[in-house]
């Protein structure tokens, strides 16, 4: 069978510098693929390019085996997929269901935003979520990282992701938080949903991932099932840009 | 700032037993602030010329004449046009934008529909001055030219990437002076009668319609609270008490009757009956009484405030506006298209220019071409002091037009009390400021942002 995504010999530049260089990626249903490298590696603009943010120059992208084309966010989350970005991408003054909701409205027959039934369906997912969420009519400047990341992560949740991008999920929380984060991801996973995770901290994602990609100056340097590789090999390969699994063989 | 911090939550718990009651009925405490502020403004002057009148005496509230029927009737035809725009002007606000073009854009909305109506359509197309189609085809001509101009303002801020600052002040010298050239600097009128019931004291509903229009308004607000209560418990939400929710009903349906009651009070001076005793339903000019009632510009205006209420809180538009403001990246990454929003708001902004130049040219039954100068900066304003956050994402719309409201009772406070036009001035000018300066503080000590 098809894998999920496949992204073959994708590039991209901006001016004269090239932040993506035809690089491969896959990603399994029920699977989680971890992507490291150094600030401006290009795995975040790597991951931009499947959500929609950047439009790619040259590359292909497979989604269950069908050749799409992604030109703007809308047409990513036409395909399933969803995103979390680094920044949370949360309108601040808006509260929860807003948030969730937004560009997505349930609307009334008369087409307006119907409000009550929005909530209602946030009060439904948080309550399974993140049960201590209870400030729903609050504007979400008022609420804490946690609270915010599982608004962003309702999102992709209520709307049937079958990709979910997550981009340094859990820069901004607490260690409780983070552990709350680590056990959605790993039941996301169990409902077969395939997960691209893109962090600095390699001890977490040798724990939360199946396989890591590591990208150096725009070009991938290796991916790597994580049974096959210690946190060392992912560290060299991370400075040095080299992968000694390759050199060795 | 120290002294803030300590200070704060002594505050609170003085207040606390009044704040419960404030929390029972969901009350916006800021709107209260607002209404609070126009009635220490009203009652102010009403005492103060009731003083100068009758000295320190029970004749200060008698003989005051700020809270009289006719005063609270011209001032609200007075704050109509301001009024509208900064309907608008909450919705470019809130997208972190700004429109200093509205007063001139005022000009030549107005402009185009004085010269169709004197002009254009009778010289051009032989419909004879006073056919009954001139005011509504003028009209239908001002909406157009506003929505063409306001959507091409807002094309070149949005997709050509110009700050809408320099966009409209570049508008702002523009258009006052396209007026000027479509009038050859004129001043053009009379306009059309049936045109001139938008402006004010020519156009009201009399006695009977206006009470109509107070029980069918009090019956709406009444039934659409129940209503949203009803959802809200069908969904299982929390709701109000009943008692707080007959509370509010009561207060509401109070304010309009009580407003409609006001305007009903206004009685037509006997020598304007006199004139035309006919038009008020009298056989002679004898026991012949009537009343203005409600002005069709003040309908015109809560038609508007209704329509761009219902925009702001109950459509996607709205959501997309207030979503931008908060976060202009993020709602882009939820794939609205940001910049055709941007347009959006600048062309509702223009067609509301447009009905704002019909109501101020129709009230002073003639085109100048100094109509709506230092608009931009009243609608400005008025939209500040309403409570619209200059950084975006904040505002509403009720908020703009009390807002509007508290400016017009300053200036035309002042001017009844004889405060020379620099002086009044000045005070609109530090009350602005100061409007902006008590709603910082009040943000930072109820720590919303």
């Amino acid at each position: 069978m098809a894998p999920l995504v496949e992204m073959i010999d994708v590039s991209i530049a901006f001016g004269g510098v090239q932040a993506v260089d035809k690089c491969s990626i896959t990603l399994e249903a029920g699977e989680v693929v971890g992507l490291l490298g150094h600030n401006g590696a290009g795995k975040s603009t790597l991951i931009k390019m499947l959500s929609g943010a950047y439009k790619m120059d040259s590359g292909k992208i497979f989604i269950e085996g069908e050749k799409v084309v992604i030109n703007s966010p809308r047409d990513s989350r036409d395909y399933n997929i969803e995103t979390i970005y680094q920044t949370l991408a949360l309108a601040d003054n808006l509260d929860a269901a807003s948030n969730l909701f937004l560009g997505r409205e349930l609307t009334t027959r008369l087409g307006f935003v119907d409000d009550d039934r929005m909530e209602a369906e946030t009060r439904k997912i948080m309550s399974r979520l993140n049960p201590n969420f209870k400030k729903l009519k609050d504007p979400v400047s008022a609420l804490s990282g946690g609270q915010r990341q599982s608004v962003a992560i309702a999102r992709a949740v209520y709307f049937n992701a079958k990709i979910l991008i997550m981009d340094e999920p859990t820069a901004a929380l607490g260690v409780h938080e983070t552990e709350m984060v680590a056990d959605l991801i790993k039941e996301l996973k169990e409902q077969g949903l395939g997960i691209f995770l893109i962090s600095h901290d390699t001890r977490e994602m040798m724990e939360l991932c199946d396989r890591v990609a590591v990208m150096k100056n725009g070009r991938m340097v290796g991916m790597e099932r994580v049974e096959d590789v210690t946190e060392d090999d992912i560290l060299s390969m991370i400075i040095l840009g080299k992968n000694p699994k390759a050199v060795a063989a | 700032m120290s002294d803030q911090t300590a200070q704060a939550p002594e505050v609170q718990s003085s207040t606390s037993p009044k704040r419960n009651v404030l929390q029972a009925l969901e009350l916006d405490i800021r709107l209260l602030g607002m209404i609070g502020a126009f009635f220490v403004i009203a009652v102010g002057f009403h005492l103060y010329t009731g003083f100068s009148r009758a000295g320190f005496s029970l004749g200060m509230l008698t003989e005051g004449t700020f809270l009289t029927p006719r005063n609270l009737f011209n001032l609200s035809i007075q704050t109509a046009s301001v009024a509208i725009m900064a309907t608008g002007m909450v919705f470019i606000i809130v997208m972190r934008h700004i429109d200093l073009s509205v007063g001139a854009l005022l000009c030549t909305c107005s402009a185009v529909m004085a010269m169709t109506q004197t002009s254009i359509l009778p010289d051009m197309f032989n419909l004879p001055l006073g056919h009954p189609m001139i005011p509504w085809i003028a009209i239908l001509a001002g909406l157009i030219v506003g929505l063409i101009i306001g959507s091409f303002q807002g094309w070149l801020i949005g997709y050509q990437l110009i700050p809408a600052f320099i966009v409209t002040l570049g508008g702002f010298l523009v258009w006052r002076n396209v007026g000027w050239f479509m009038t050859d600097g004129a001043t053009i009128g009379p306009l059309d009668p049936t045109f001139q019931l938008f402006g004010g004291i020519s156009g009201t509903l009399g006695e009977s319609w206006s009470w109509l229009i107070g029980c069918l308004a009090s019956v709406a607000a009444v039934f659409l609270m129940f209503s949203a209560r009803r959802t809200r418990v069908s969904h299982g939400f929390p709701v109000k008490p009943v008692s707080a929710e007959i509370a509010i009903s009561a207060i509401v349906v109070a304010s309009i009757l009580g407003f409609i009651a006001v305007m009903n009070s206004y009685e037509v001076p006997i020598r304007v009956i006199e004139r035309d005793f006919a038009d008020y339903g009298c056989a002679t000019a004898e026991n012949c009484s009537a009343s203005y009632g409600l002005p069709i510009s003040v309908i015109v205006l809560l038609v508007v405030a209704i329509v761009m209420t219902v925009i702001a809180q109950r459509t996607r538009l709205g959501r997309y506006i207030f979503a931008t403001g908060g976060n202009p990246d993020a709602t882009k990454l939820t794939g609205v298209n940001t910049r055709l929003l941007t347009v959006k708001i600048f062309a509702i902004m223009g067609v509301l220019c447009a009905i704002a130049a019909i109501v101020a040219s129709a009230r002073q039954t003639y085109h100048t071409n100094d109509i709506g100068t230092l608009d931009e900066l009243r609608v400005i304003a008025a939209a500040v002091i309403g409570g619209t956050a200059l950084a975006g994402g904040i505002g509403t719309i009720y908020g703009a037009i009390i807002g509007a409201l508290i400016m017009q009772s300053l200036q035309s406070g002042m001017a009844m009390v004889g405060v020379d036009a620099p002086y009044q001035n000045i005070v609109v000018g530090a009350v602005l400021v100061l409007a902006v300066w008590v709603d910082i503080q009040y943000r930072k000590k109820t720590g919303a942002k």
